[in-house]
């Protein structure tokens, strides 16, 4: 397909759209699906068919709109409605133009989805996941078609360069500068173009999320890579937990071979480029990038030390370029819009936005997208509605088990990598999880450390045991049974664990545990010396004497 | 005064004793030095009250030995832990995998040839025993770690002479574990 | 002739100036100049893993430390081996790999000739801080020649690679992880009935601990031929004068 292919089919597509009068999106993505969406997308169109409106009303299956906690969530036009069921589609078909009824009805203008500013996001809930049709009338490929035609994969890379976008999967690495090395790398005719879509952290449905809903963008964006640094294989590495992702992936892959948008001499022009898609197994480890491509060679998922970096040597000892797929689903808008548009947006050091899974003790918990900067407090009390039954903030914990937890008193503190690794913990891939003060710190901290204990690959001493030893006295510490001399310990074994691990795991496993020693290490004293649980979270054992023995 | 000096012996073979004797005709220097208070080689029942210096032989194994243990901590200036049982626990851990239950079955009923029988506990019985046998310093702070199995006489030697003459001592270099 | 291609590099480790070819690992050069590194999943001869972490090096303008195994020589580079930040670690290290299975010197195989009661000597472990954790684990004596004993294993992998990199075999491998791993023969089966297995016993030999043994070396293995005892009593009748 040529550019004036493309551009001529989405204009067909966005005619034929446009023809119906009202649309209703049903969120079809996992959150939705699991509150029974796909039975009120059946109700809605039953209801439309039964009152001759097909051709003047669309009911289509759509992407994540966001607010997971009230799903099923649907979209009538620019009003949004709540905990849809089947039962409910009589009514909002005959309110049609009007406002929903008010038991349903949420509005667009409600700070949730008003102080979201949507790049990555932009087709979620919005096209149909399972159409290409609909991903090409939404400029889909163009910026693919038009790179190829029109930009060397010097002038792309440029462009990604300028745009500031920093990896999206947690360490902020400038994707150009990742992109360049790859391009300049000598690989014998052979490269290879890696999505992570590995996403394991607790509490993250961003990757998910985004393939769910819009799968195409994450191809387009891997083909305009793997043009810029010379590959032509491509691999999606997701991990097997994610079965609705890989099918809508692998359906919007054939489609995208069978429009010649992926394969060989897409576009007409000399460049191939393939995907397949790789299933993880369900190790952790294996989003770390040495241990990802070991898993797709068919070895044992385990990281090995770096350097050599991917870039020099990857996947099959070749140049391999690894994004995320927040960082991949970026590409095409900074190719359409330009670098410049982009760099716009956020911060100095920290450009565009950030897709943030928003969970825990929360009021609207759900996918959100915001520009860097935004402050936590926007972030967790205005876009997330704050605390709920009255409760009251106690700590954001960001960046998964490799991130910390950020207390109250910064909360003003914009959300960026800089100041988030400021304060101790990461930005990682956009995990977040609200904490009331009903949690204890001791106890979030014992949880993530089991986390990283029981998803430790057993490769390098430090991370095995180590983890296991931090586990083994922050559960002595929950009930209770600590000296002084523990809390040492653990002091110890985190610094250690953080220097001496050969990955990021073991690298980051400390973190929680620090963050929380750093913010509320009165808690793990009251613990310790008081053998109290501050919050009333942990049973201290009644008589230490008897655990002795 | 001469510094008050004990030794004790909890869940151990008496091997780490054995060696202690080793020192042959040093123990005669040794003895002009020091004034050994409390030990398993000589007919002292209750442990003194300030000791300087405390050798302790064997693993923790029992709530008698923890009790001891306590005890001895409260009582002596200088701990050490002497031998591989009160470092590391080593022989005396190899029932941790174990059930207690299951251990005294094999030791009172399985293995045994006369009146087989489950033991009884407390005044008129056995110690019970503990979960599982852990080093000295799982319980009680331990000043010093003189490992081995059993520590060879020349590190025993060695160690005692340097505490005695007020230096703290380093016996890495004469021993190690299992030696 | 010299190999003209061979690239020479000059570099400093703990104040020493040394030179080296380039490809070279920092334990290469560093042993070259007598300068100890402990190692424990590195032999040589083998492929190199960074696993064990007890030969981090600081490597000026390096943010993180550097598996000397690994890590590859370069021009002008200042490594140090040795100072109270590593020892700590490495330490620290040691007493984990103890406290992590049951390491029972005084009763094992390989005690006096293994390498972890070695490194731990020379490093100055005179006691483990964490406490142990005491796993269950199995015995496999189902070989004919050699025991595979879990309780002294530290998953250096040597085995698994020996086999897999000289022998060719590749008998051996690892399953499960953290602290679950567990080498393995084969599909996970008993030693004995592995049909890869060549009995070579590279893996016995590369093992730095009692993990892999020869059969009949433990101490409560030595059979005692009792036969002769019914002679004991006509060789005293003997009159040997």
């Amino acid at each position: 397909m040529t550019l004036e292919e493309l551009l001529q089919r989405a204009a067909e597509e966005r005619e034929k759209q446009a023809a119906f009068r009202h649309t209703i999106r049903v969120c079809v993505a996992a959150g939705c699906l699991s509150a029974g969406s796909d039975k009120v997308k059946a109700a809605l169109q039953a209801e439309v068919e039964a009152r001759g409106l097909k051709h003047t009303c669309q009911v289509k299956g759509v992407g994540c709109l966001g607010l997971c906690s009230v799903g099923p969530l649907i979209a009538v036009d620019d009003a949004y409605c709540r905990n849809v069921t089947p039962e409910d589609a009589g009514g909002i078909i005959d309110r049609l133009g009007d406002r929903p009824a008010e038991r349903l009805y949420l509005s667009a203008e409600m700070p949730f989805f008003a102080r979201q500013q949507k790049i990555v996001l932009e087709n979620s809930g919005r096209i149909d996941p399972e159409r290409i049709e609909d991903y090409i009338a939404a400029d889909g490929y163009q910026a693919l078609l038009y790179a190829l035609h029109e930009m060397t994969p010097a002038e792309v890379i440029r462009e990604v360069t300028e745009s500031g976008l920093r990896g999206r999967g947690g360490a902020g690495y400038p994707t150009g500068l990742k992109w360049s090395t790859v391009a300049k790398a000598d690989g014998g005719g052979q490269k290879y173009v890696i999505c992570n879509a590995d996403e394991g952290d607790p509490g993250a449905f961003m990757d998910r999320s985004v393939l769910e809903s819009d799968p195409h963008r994450v191809i387009e964006g891997m083909a305009i890579a793997g043009y810029a640094v010379g590959a032509n294989r491509g691999f999606i590495y997701v991990r097997a937990e994610y079965p609705l992702a890989i099918q809508r992936l692998r359906a919007a892959i054939r489609q995208a071979e069978r429009a010649g948008l992926l394969g060989n001499e897409i576009g007409g022009t000399t460049f191939d480029f393939s995907i397949a898609v790789r299933l993880g197994a369900g190790a952790f480890v294996c989003g770390e990038e040495t241990a990802l491509m070991a898993s797709i060679e068919g070895k044992r998922g385990q990281p090995r030390p770096r350097p050599p970096y991917p870039a020099e040597s990857g996947l099959y000892g070749k140049p391999t370029l690894i994004n995320n797929v927040e960082t991949f689903a970026n590409i095409a808008p900074i190719i359409r819009k330009g670098g410049a548009w982009f760099a716009a947006i956020g911060t100095e050091k920290s450009k565009g936005t950030k897709v943030f899974a928003l969970a825990g003790d929360v009021q609207n918990t759900g996918l959100v997208e915001v520009p860097m900067g935004l402050t936590l407090r926007d972030v967790v009390f205005d876009i997330g509605g704050g605390i709920p039954n009255g409760g009251r903030f106690k700590a954001v914990q960001t960046g998964g088990p490799s991130g910390g937890c950020v207390p109250e008193q910064y909360l003003d503190m914009p959300v960026d990598y800089e100041s988030l690794t400021k304060l101790g913990s990461i930005m990682g891939s956009g995990g977040m999880i609200v904490m009331a003060d009903t949690a204890c710190m001791v106890d979030v901290a014992r949880y993530f450390m089991e986390f990283c204990m029981t998803e430790s690959c057993g490769k390098c001493v430090p991370c095995r045991v180590g983890t296991a030893q931090m586990y083994g006295l922050l559960t002595r510490i929950t009930k209770g049974l600590a000296t002084a001399e523990d809390l040492q310990l653990l002091e110890d074994l985190c610094d250690m664990v953080r220097n001496t691990s050969l990955c990021g795991l073991g690298q980051s496993a400390p973190n929680p545990v620090s963050s929380t020693l750093r913010y509320f290490r009165d808690e793990y004293l009251a613990h310790i010396a008081g053998r109290t649980c501050p919050a009333g979270k942990c049973e201290m054992v009644a008589d230490p004497e008897k655990e002795v023995a | 005064m001469k510094p008050r000096v004990a030794t004790i012996w909890l869940e151990g073979c008496s091997g780490c004793h054995m060696s202690f004797l080793d020192m042959d005709e040093r123990l005669v220097e040794l003895a002009n030095k020091m004034d050994v208070v409390y030990s398993p080689l000589m007919d002292i029942k209750e442990f003194p009250e300030d000791v300087d210096v405390t050798l302790i032989e064997g693993a923790i194994n029992t709530e008698e030995d923890l009790h001891k243990v306590r005890k001895i901590r409260s009582r002596t200036k200088l701990l050490v832990s002497f031998g591989d049982c009160a470092v590391t626990a080593n022989v005396p851990s190899m029932r941790n995998e174990f059930a207690p239950k299951d251990v005294l079955h094999r030791a009172y009923v399985e293995n045994a040839t006369l009146n087989p029988g489950a033991p009884t506990f407390g005044e008129d019985g056995v110690p019970r025993l503990l979960n599982r046998a852990r080093p000295v310093h799982e319980f009680v702070h331990v000043d010093l770690f003189l490992p081995g199995c059993p520590p060879p006489a020349d590190a025993i030697y060695y160690v005692i002479t340097e505490l005695l003459a007020g230096n703290m001592p380093d016996p890495g270099a004469l021993t190690r574990f299992g030696r | 002739m010299a190999n003209q291609n061979v690239k020479i590099v000059t570099l400093v480790i703990d104040g020493k100036d040394v030179s080296a070819q380039q490809g070279q690992t920092i334990m290469q050069v560093a042993r070259e100049a007598g300068i100890y590194i402990p190692y424990m999943c590195h032999v040589e001869g083998l492929s190199n893993i960074g696993a064990c972490r007890l030969c981090l090096v600081e490597v000026q303008g390096q943010r993180r430390l550097l598996p000397a195994c690994t890590t590859e020589v370069a021009e002008g580079m200042v490594v140090t081996t040795n100072n109270e930040r590593l020892r700590k670690y490495r330490q620290m290290i040691v007493e984990m790999m103890f406290a992590e299975r049951n390491h029972v010197c005084a009763v094992c195989v390989s005690n006096g000739h293994c390498e972890l009661q070695r490194v731990a000597q020379k490093l100055g472990v005179t006691h483990v801080r964490m406490p142990y954790l005491h796993p269950k684990l199995p015995f496999d004596a189902s070989h004919e020649r050699f025991i595979l004993d879990h309780d002294r294993c530290i998953l250096c992998t040597r085995c698994v690679r020996v086999c897999d990199e000289i022998e060719g075999a590749h008998t051996w491998d690892v399953r499960g992880r953290g602290t679950e791993s567990r080498v393995i023969i084969d599909l996970d089966q008993p030693w004995g009935t592995s049909e890869s297995c060549t009995g070579c016993g590279k893996c016995v030999n590369v093992c730095p601990t009692g993990a892999l043994a020869e059969k009949g070396r433990a101490t409560a293995e030595m059979t005692k031929k009792r036969q002769f005892l019914p002679y004991l009593t006509i060789m005293r009748e003997e009159d040997w004068a």
